[in-house]
């Protein structure tokens, strides 16, 4: 299946039926290059509004086939119309993008264009969601609108978004790559992270638009609508998932699944950093979303990506009012130069900063590993979680117990006749009064020591008494962030 | 998952059986920078070539300039020492990486 057109992209969308245009007939004022002697129907982006479930969203499409979907003012002026529409009454907006870039006849008129849009997405954002779809290419300076938005989505060999395309990039550093290879809708989801969900066909990547949409409120006033609760399915046993072995893997999506209802959960950055895992589901029928370490990928450390990708969506959360579940079993930060070099440190505080800063209810299910600056991070009673759990497999401590033993017990092990024998002795020592959640809930920095079928319904409850959650925050413009 | 490879990982001395991604199996292993190899830090082309091979040189003297990224960038020596020899000429466009030149 190859590309709609904007029309049919805009159809596919909204409910059917409910789409009105605005700005038709609007054209450009450029007089530059031959440009008078030019008309571009529509300036090569249609604009207007309809409903999704019934509810009213703000949408745009821009025309490959008018003048290649370029961006000149007035294109950019309806773009930034319908933008200042949805903002005013509190909808989303639906950005289709695909075209070849800026109108270089109009100059300095299309960059402004471009501002003018780059504005209004810091401005809404926070205040309305904002999705992105790609489905065409979306190069230079365009790239940063999606990028500022809340989801970028992507369709396989359609998308294409860079900032310098593979011409310039050969020309300028002598590389040699494809479009595809250098910005196709793989890499953003896999490698750069810059899209939050992948379809291998535009209906796909419709359906995950009204998918999504189930999930998240229309503005930062209201919540996410609620549904009919659903039981978990049957196949999701949560009691046979988790290897009591702290060392061996499991998928953590099955734990999700086993706790969600309908076991349904819609991962976000299903490809990128897939060392933790963050998405929406309902519990009761109320959404929430859950953030979880995934064992099975690079044991489910920290690192620079995976703190990104978690660290956005606690924000996106926060929000828009939906209570964050936090599943925890991670041995870590992920060790290595290339980590350290390229920033793991303030990464990593991304994660810390999102959950300190989130007041929406947040819930932490500590299952197995919970050790260092990970425990801290990892939504802790410190950065003020509301409700924290853990299974009996829970682990709390600064490090490992071999790692912990090896520095604990020096001494004795070195200066023991049998040091491997000693050491093996200290590390049981240590994991037997360490390893278990009962030292933490001692302190009250663990609520609750709960069996994992008592998990689902201990959330549910969670959720209905932080229904008030109230918490008073300073007075401030606005944070500072690790970026 | 019945047939999915794992990997280790060693994390405070423990090995922990999990999987890898591409990304982490693709990354480059640090290797300690030898200041006596002058590499381009930037692809481009070579401007002008300043010494010659055997030429005696101080910390800071210009060794040859790269254009890169519209700039000429003036490539100066990272140590007191001799140049011991020369893999570029006037024109050359190279990538990033390529060592220029060697120092002694």
């Amino acid at each position: 299946m190859g590309k709609l057109t904007a029309r049919e992209r805009i159809q596919g969308i909204v409910d059917e039926g409910s789409f009105h245009e605005y700005d038709m007939f609007v054209e450009h004022q450029s007089k530059d290059f031959g440009m008078d002697k030019k008309i571009f129907h529509g300036d090569g982006v249609i604009i207007g509004t309809g409903t999704i479930y019934g509810e009213p969203v703000a949408i745009y499409a821009q025309d490959f086939t008018v003048a290649g979907g370029s961006l000149g003012l007035m294109h950019a002026r309806k773009i930034t119309k319908i933008m200042d529409h949805a903002m005013k009454m509190r909808m989303p907006i639906i950005g289709i993008n695909d075209s070849g870039g800026a109108r270089i006849q109009e100059g300095v008129d299309s960059l402004a264009g471009y501002g003018e849009i780059f504005l209004r997405n810091t401005q809404a954002s926070g205040v309305i969601p904002q999705l992105s779809i790609i489905l065409g290419p979306c190069a230079g300076g365009a790239v940063y609108s999606p990028a500022l938005t809340d989801f970028v989505f992507v369709v396989d060999n359609i998308s294409k978004m860079f900032i310098t395309g593979p011409e310039v990039v050969k020309t300028v550093l002598g590389e040699v790559v494809t479009m595809e290879e250098l910005g196709g809708a793989r890499v953003h989801a896999a490698i750069s992270g810059n899209a939050h969900f992948f379809a291998m066909t535009e209906q796909e990547c419709f359906e995950q638009i009204k998918q999504l949409l189930t999930f998240i409120p229309w503005n930062n006033q209201r919540k996410a609508r609620s549904f009919p609760a659903k039981p978990p399915k049957p196949e999701y046993k949560i009691n046979n998932i988790l290897p009591a072995d702290p060392t061996q893997p499991y998928d953590v999506r099955d734990i999700v699944k086993a706790v969600a209802d309908d076991s349904e959960f819609m991962e976000v950055q299903q490809d990128f950093a897939p060392n933790i895992v963050v998405g929406f589901g309902r519990i009761d029928g109320e959404t929430v979303g859950f953030v979880a370490n995934q064992p099975l990928v690079l044991a489910g450390v920290l690192d620079c990506d995976s703190s990104d990708k978690a660290g956005r969506f606690i924000r996106f959360c926060d929000a828009f009012n939906i209570p964050i579940v936090t599943f925890e079993d991670m041995p870590g930060y992920l060790p290595g130069v290339e980590q350290e070099h390229m920033g793991v440190i303030r990464h990593g505080a991304k994660v810390l900063y999102a959950y300190s800063e989130a007041t929406v209810p947040k819930i932490t299910v500590i299952l197995r590993k919970a050790y260092g600056g990970g425990y801290i991070a990892m939504n802790s009673r410190h950065l003020k979680a509301d409700f924290m759990f853990a299974w009996p497999t829970a682990e709390i401590a600064v490090m490992g117990p071999e790692g912990a033993a090896n520095i604990i017990f020096k001494k004795e092990i070195t200066e023991s006749t049998n040091p491997e024998e000693t050491r093996k002795q200290k590390v049981a020592e240590y994991r037997e009064k360490f390893a278990n959640p009962y030292v933490a809930a001692s302190k009250g920095y663990i609520d609750s020591v709960i069996e994992p079928e008592e998990t689902r319904m201990l959330l549910k409850h969670s959720i209905e008494i932080s229904g008030n959650k109230t918490v008073m925050v300073p007075q401030k413009k606005h944070g500072i962030p690790p970026f | 998952m019945g047939n999915t490879k794992y990997e280790k990982l060693q994390i405070d001395g423990v090995d922990y059986k999990t999987t890898f991604t591409d990304k982490w199996r693709n990354r480059k292993n640090w290797e300690t920078p030898d200041p006596k190899l002058v590499e381009a830090y930037l692809p481009g082309t070579i401007v002008n070539v300043n010494v010659k091979e055997g030429q005696k040189i101080r910390e800071n003297d210009l060794l040859l300039v790269l254009q890169a990224m519209k700039m000429d960038n003036k490539i100066t020596s990272p140590v007191d020492g001799k140049v011991k020899a020369i893999h570029v000429k006037k024109g050359d466009q190279i990538p990033k990486g390529t060592v220029m030149i060697e120092l002694e």
